[in-house]
């Protein structure tokens, strides 16, 4: 690797100062799971790595049955499913980040490293968007925020400026008689990035559907969501025909490259697949909850 | 490159050592500690070669720097006997013939450790899901898990021994 | 020699002692060839081509070199002129010009990945950086990337003077052709009653052993040099490095490190000539590993192919003809297996009337190595895919038809005498009989397949002394390194014939100036081979026993015998005498004791194996999860079980992984896109279940042991047998591999689509 630059500032003042001198030649280091790849392949290249890890604000898991999550960027997957906060409440989220990568790189990875790294086949991005989960933005301009589905603009770029830091997810306390689900389709049983990944959460009014959120992953240039193939769902009930429209129309807002995870048509059509699967996973948890 | 100073605890010994920043922890390991138990397949974190426990936690040192070892506990395969008398899941593997060429062997220990230290009785499953971040291409992993699960029923039978004997 | 068949009468051969270097290897403590480190030693890395096909128009290192820290830079001048013929090295039989361009690239980069040059520094990083500092001027050619690209009228020529005896003086992407022949294939077809003819194609695999290539090299200014490497074959490297080197052979001591896998992989050289290289420029040891990018993109994968396979068949079941054209990927060399596989793809079956041709091409891709039954795998995917459908067509259970076809002793192989005693009847018998073939598979999108298949092993030439020491303990030494526990073998045969506990006889690989030449640990020979040696070694030293305890008893030796562990005095009186008891006296009765050896190792057994597989296929993506798994596979004698089950079970998996995920992804420019163990994806601990073995033990009659080699054959069967369970589980026969869901997804469908016409037609 070229040379570089560590450093591990104590305050989320001093990490956005760091950050905002050294410009596009600095980035935050959280799990390094993804950029230190990226460093040794050439793919990316900086000279400053700011550790962010010793930043309290980026460490908190908090959950308020009112104001919702707030889901510290820094805070390793490891720690979702290991709470029984989480799954309770966030199980589809859960079972997002226990399903990155391995054990070892569920000790270290972030679902806001996740989310950061920008690539489309992120697998929290779409639990997150199905969740309605907002961005909080810290730099040397203020605070901000980002709601999920707008965060990623292009493989690999974030809205995040020079100087800027994400460093919380902000996520809705759920609502009566919802729960969320994340499914996602890889060759292997482990260890693979997304061919496709679908997050859904659903609301229930009875056994029709009063609110839905799908995020779609790996399936065009930036994890999307599929506003109109959930709008769809609202007032009725999730039956086959439901389901197969609701997965006709994640289908259809795909934009998927042929590439060495996976064809178009393959792609397209497992979208159509996994939506139908994770809605009824998201609705028959609803129905517990 | 100017190194850097780290202290860590390092099995058990408070160790000093330099490294420069773009050094991984594996690295560091391996070339400055002359710790070459943890093995290089990939640098990539899909192998688990590397692996060790960082603070308990099982890591792919190839993917942790060596300047953030600073203040940190790692445990590597080098530390898993106690002076010299083999663990456990040291001694199963052997019994089970888990190994082959062995390059992968310490990875799968550290792994392994991991899992029975939080999850002592696991089910086939669960040790499956534990090590799928450790390849293996010698032996098919048939008789890695049958070891980890003969270890797990030893280590229980053993506390149970202990509790008994009180 | 007569085997010995007796399978009881043994006491430690068929035990399950813990290996030698077992605890070595848990602690950490086992030193592979990454892990050796010298005062002064320098870091190397090597430039590789981006591009697939270019001529080189020129390098320019002076930027580099002033990088700090660089110390050396080489390229191929600083190589010696390599001829193009074909020379004797070794066992090997190698072109000297094509082994050296492939170490560095004379004036065309022939494949991405292909070495540049080379670079020595203080420090792995440094030479990185300075690796982007070398100029190269590529001047970018067509990538020529599959059989037909290459072999189609007008392609672009990869190496100017390659010729085929077919083709005469034109320049030629075709290596080799080679053809087998028996019979009339014509009246075959004639006569039978079911044709079957289909095209298979299969995606190039690499080994994947976990360990990168690694070598160390010191050269001294007395001419001398030494590698240290993780290698199958030190005397391969010795004389491969040599050659390319234009040093004699007897200057290069090699020492081969433990090894992390190898598979056929590591039979080859192409970090270590550079070692010596940059050692000899800069004065210092100098290291190179490659990385994971490195070893997929350079090292030698094995072919992708294109096999088109027509057979015929009786309806009871008698296969009669089979007509067969192949083409393996040799990569941008000559060398693909497709040889041994012509040889192998019928093997398993006595077929009265066939032709096969082979052809060996030339292809914008690194060039191919062995990997466990090189070119056997390809073929059977292709064979063993149309019996099962001609088996279907018959109304016969799969493994009866097989059955039926087997062969057996005295029946002819594709080329060569015929068949001593073999196992293949008993591996099918031994899955009929298995608790996983009786068991009944229920559920839907399940499946169930078979399939068998057949590898050579390998003989060839081992070296083996046995040192017996003053306590009366003893070390086997052999050249043979250990890439699966062989070592523990060696140290069973040994302490079973001198009658000695197995902790009582230390295991060695030696050096190349420690041992006699020793071929490869491949081919699934070093039990047998090797083996063979430390038996006849150890025979060695107990005949030098049994004239010792003549002495102290003042007999003639065909007075003392030596039986259960300890030497006897024929007839009566004269306490018999243990080794202990006798070594403490081998000073005064002639010296030290060595039992030596050196075989050229003949009555090799060759090894088949039958497979069954369950699977289950998600029928919206064509996922498939392997649900249960059995191999049968002859050992002849399992000296270590515990070992061969071991073998058995890797090559099993990786066929698995052959079926399911792996291949090599190029893009349109040559480039490989998954260099990684992201997207090269190899079965992980939660892609398969426990691997059940069934060992037969047909001993070999070439074997003083019954020993069979089983380091292969696990590998044959695998692909064939999941894609006869897919057929099983959804209606569809996969003709290529892998058989990844997108591409079984697109089968399902298309089937679905015509079934549904057809029943729509009705």
């Amino acid at each position: 690797m070229h040379a570089i630059n560590y450093e591990v500032p104590s305050s989320l003042d001093q990490a956005v100062s760091i950050l905002k001198a050294h410009g596009e030649n600095a980035r935050p280091f959280c799990g390094g799971t993804d950029i230190l790849i990226q460093l040794r392949a050439g793919v990316r290249r900086t000279e400053h790595l700011v550790d962010v890890k010793k930043i309290k604000e980026l460490q908190t898991l908090s959950f308020d049955a009112k104001k919702g999550l707030r889901l510290g960027a820094a805070v390793p997957c490891i720690e979702i499913s290991e709470s029984d906060v989480m799954r309770r409440h966030y199980p589809g989220l859960t079972e997002a980040a226990h399903l990155i990568g391995s054990l070892q790189i569920q000790n270290r990875a972030s679902v806001g490293g996740n989310l950061c790294n920008g690539s489309p086949a992120a697998d929290t991005t779409p639990a997150l968007i199905a969740l309605g989960a907002r961005a909080r933005i810290v730099g040397p301009a203020g605070e901000r925020e980002v709601p999920v589905e707008d965060f990623v603009v292009s493989p690999g770029r974030t809205v995040l400026k020079p100087g800027e830091l994400l460093v919380e997810l902000l996520i809705p306390a759920p609502a009566p008689h919802s729960s969320d689900a994340y499914l996602r389709f890889i060759p292997r049983n482990e260890m693979d990035i997304a061919v496709v990944g679908v997050g859904a959460s659903v609301t229930l009014d009875g056994d029709k559907v009063k609110a839905a959120r799908i995020g779609l992953g790996a399936v065009a240039a930036t994890p999307l969501l599929a506003s109109k193939a959930a709008d769809a769902l609202v007032g009725k009930k999730l039956d086959d025909a439901a389901l197969e429209a609701a997965g006709h129309a994640a289908s259809a807002v795909c934009k998927p490259i042929d590439d060495m995870r996976g064809t178009i048509d393959f792609r397209v059509h497992v979208t159509g697949v996994l939506t139908r699967r994770v809605l009824t996973i998201a609705a028959e948890r609803a129905k517990k909850n | 490159m100017k190194k850097t100073l780290v202290e860590a605890t390092i099995n058990g010994e408070t160790v000093e050592f330099l490294c420069e920043p773009r050094q991984s922890l594996l690295e560091t390991l391996r070339d400055v500690l002359e710790l070459t138990g943890s093995k290089e397949g990939c640098l990539t974190g899909d192998c688990g070669a590397c692996t060790v426990l960082l603070d308990g936690h099982a890591v792919c040192s190839c993917l942790v720097l060596g300047v953030e070892a600073q203040g940190k506990k790692i445990d590597t395969v080098e530390g898993l006997a106690t002076q010299g008398v083999l663990s456990v899941l040291q001694n199963k593997f052997l019994e089970h013939a888990s190994l082959q060429c062995g390059i992968c062997t310490p990875g799968f220990l550290i792994s392994a450790k991991s899992l029975l230290d939080r999850n002592p009785k696991p089910t086939e499953p669960e040790v499956r899901y534990a090590l799928a971040g450790n390849l293996c291409r010698c032996t098919g992993y048939d008789k890695i898990v049958k070891a980890v699960l003969d270890a797990a029923a030893n280590i229980r039978s053993q506390g149970e021994g202990k509790a008994a004997a009180r | 020699m007569a085997a010995s068949t007796t399978t009881d009468n043994f006491k430690v051969i068929g035990t399950r002692p813990i290996r030698h270097d077992g605890v070595d290897k848990v602690t950490g403590r086992a030193k592979y060839g990454a892990d050796y480190a010298f005062p002064g030693m320098l870091h190397g890395k090597v430039l590789r081509s981006p591009h697939a096909h270019a001529n080189i128009k020129s390098i320019k290192i002076d930027k580099a070199l002033k990088l700090p820290g660089v110390k050396a830079i080489v390229t191929s001048k600083d190589l010696p002129k390599a001829e193009n013929k074909l020379e004797q090295s070794g066992e090997m039989v190698i072109n000297p010009m094509y082994l050296s361009m492939n170490i560095l690239a004379h004036d065309k980069a022939l494949y991405d990945g292909h070495a540049i040059a080379a670079v020595a520094a203080t420090s792995p990083h440094i030479a990185e950086e300075a690796l982007r500092l070398i100029e190269v001027e590529y001047e970018v050619l067509p990538p020529v990337m599959t059989v037909d690209v290459a072999t189609k009228p007008g392609a672009p020529i990869l190496l100017k003077d390659l010729r085929n005896k077919e083709e005469g003086d034109k320049p030629t992407n075709v290596a080799q052709h080679y053809q087998f022949k028996r019979g009339d294939l014509a009246a075959g077809f004639k006569a039978s009653d079911y044709v079957i003819e289909r095209e298979f194609n299969t995606a190039m695999v690499h080994q994947g052993y976990i360990e990168p290539h690694n070598a160390v090299g010191i050269y001294n200014s007395d001419g001398q040099a030494t590698i240290y490497c993780s290698t199958q074959g030190a005397f391969d490297v010795r004389s491969l490095s040599a050659q390319v080197l234009g040093m004699p052979v007897g200057h290069i001591k090699v020492v081969p490190a433990e090894i992390g896998g190898g598979f056929g992989g590591k039979t080859t050289i192409y970090l270590e000539p550079l070692s010596v290289l940059l050692s000899k420029k800069t004065g210092a040891p100098v290291k190179l590993v490659m990385s994971r990018s490195e070893v997929l993109r350079a090292s030698g994968p094995t072919s992708g192919s294109k096999i088109k396979v027509k057979m015929g068949a009786t309806k009871d079941g008698k296969i009669v003809a089979a007509e067969i054209w192949m083409a393996y990927e040799a990569g941008a060399f000559p060398g693909s297996p497709v040889g041994a596989g012509a040889m192998c793809i019928i093997a398993p079956y006595t077929v009265e009337n066939f032709v096969i041709d082979a052809y060996d091409v030339i292809v914008n891709r690194p060039k191919t190595a062995a990997y466990r039954a090189p070119g056997a795998t390809n073929a059977a995917f292709a064979s063993e895919t149309i019996i099962d459908e001609l088996a279907e067509k018959c109304g016969i259970d799969p493994i009866d038809f097989r059955l039926k076809n087997a062969v057996k002793e005295g029946d002819a192989q594709v080329v060569g005498p015929p068949f001593k005693r073999i196992g293949l009847i008993q591996t099918l018998e031994g899955i009929k009989n298995s608790p996983h073939y009786k068991s009944k598979l229920t559920g839907k999108f399940r499946g169930r397949g078979v399939a068998s298949g057949f590898w050579f092993n390998a003989g060839m030439q081992s070296s083996a002394t046995v040192n017996i020491h003053a306590d009366g303990t003893a070390s086997v030494v052999t050249g043979s390194p250990d890439i699966g526990g062989s070592r523990a073998s060696m140290a069973m045969i040994t302490a079973e014939v001198l009658g000695l506990s197995v902790t009582d006889v230390r295991p060695i690989t030696a050096d190349t100036d420690s041992i006699g030449h020793t071929d490869v640990t491949g081919g699934s020979r070093v039990t047998f081979a090797t083996g063979m040696a430390v038996y006849e070694a150890a025979k060695d030293a107990e005949r030098q026993l049994i004239e010792r305890a003549a002495k102290v008893w003042e007999k003639k030796p065909d007075e003392v015998e030596f039986r259960d562990g300890k030497l006897h005095a024929k007839g009566n009186g004269v306490p018999p005498m243990s080794i202990k008891q006798l070594a403490p006296r081998l000073p005064r009765t002639g010296g030290p004791i060595t039992g030596r050896a050196s075989v050229n190792a003949r009555g090799v057994g060759p090894g088949f194996a039958t497979t069954l597989v369950d699977v289950e296929v998600d029928p919206d993506t064509g996922k498939v999860q392997i649900l249960r798994c059995t191999v049968a596979q002859d050992a002849g004698k399992a000296i270590h079980p515990s070992y061969v089950e071991g073998q058995m079970q890797g090559g099993t998996a990786q066929g698995l992984g052959w079926a399911l995920n792996e291949e090599y992804f190029y893009d349109d420019k040559g480039t490989l896109r998954n260099s990684g163990f992201l997207d090269y994806r190899m079965p992980t601990c939660l892609d398969l279940p426990m691997i059940e073995t069934v060992v037969v033990e047909e001993a070999n009659p070439g074997h003083p042991l019954g020993v069979r080699g089983v380091g292969e054959v696990s590998i044959v069967p695998p692909v064939a047998a999941v894609a006869n369970a897919i057929y099983r589980a959804v209606g569809v026969r996969m003709t290529e591999t892998p058989m990844s869901p997108p591409k079984l997804l697109k089968a399902m469908l298309k089937h679905r689509d015509s079934t549904k016409h057809s029943a729509a037609a009705d």
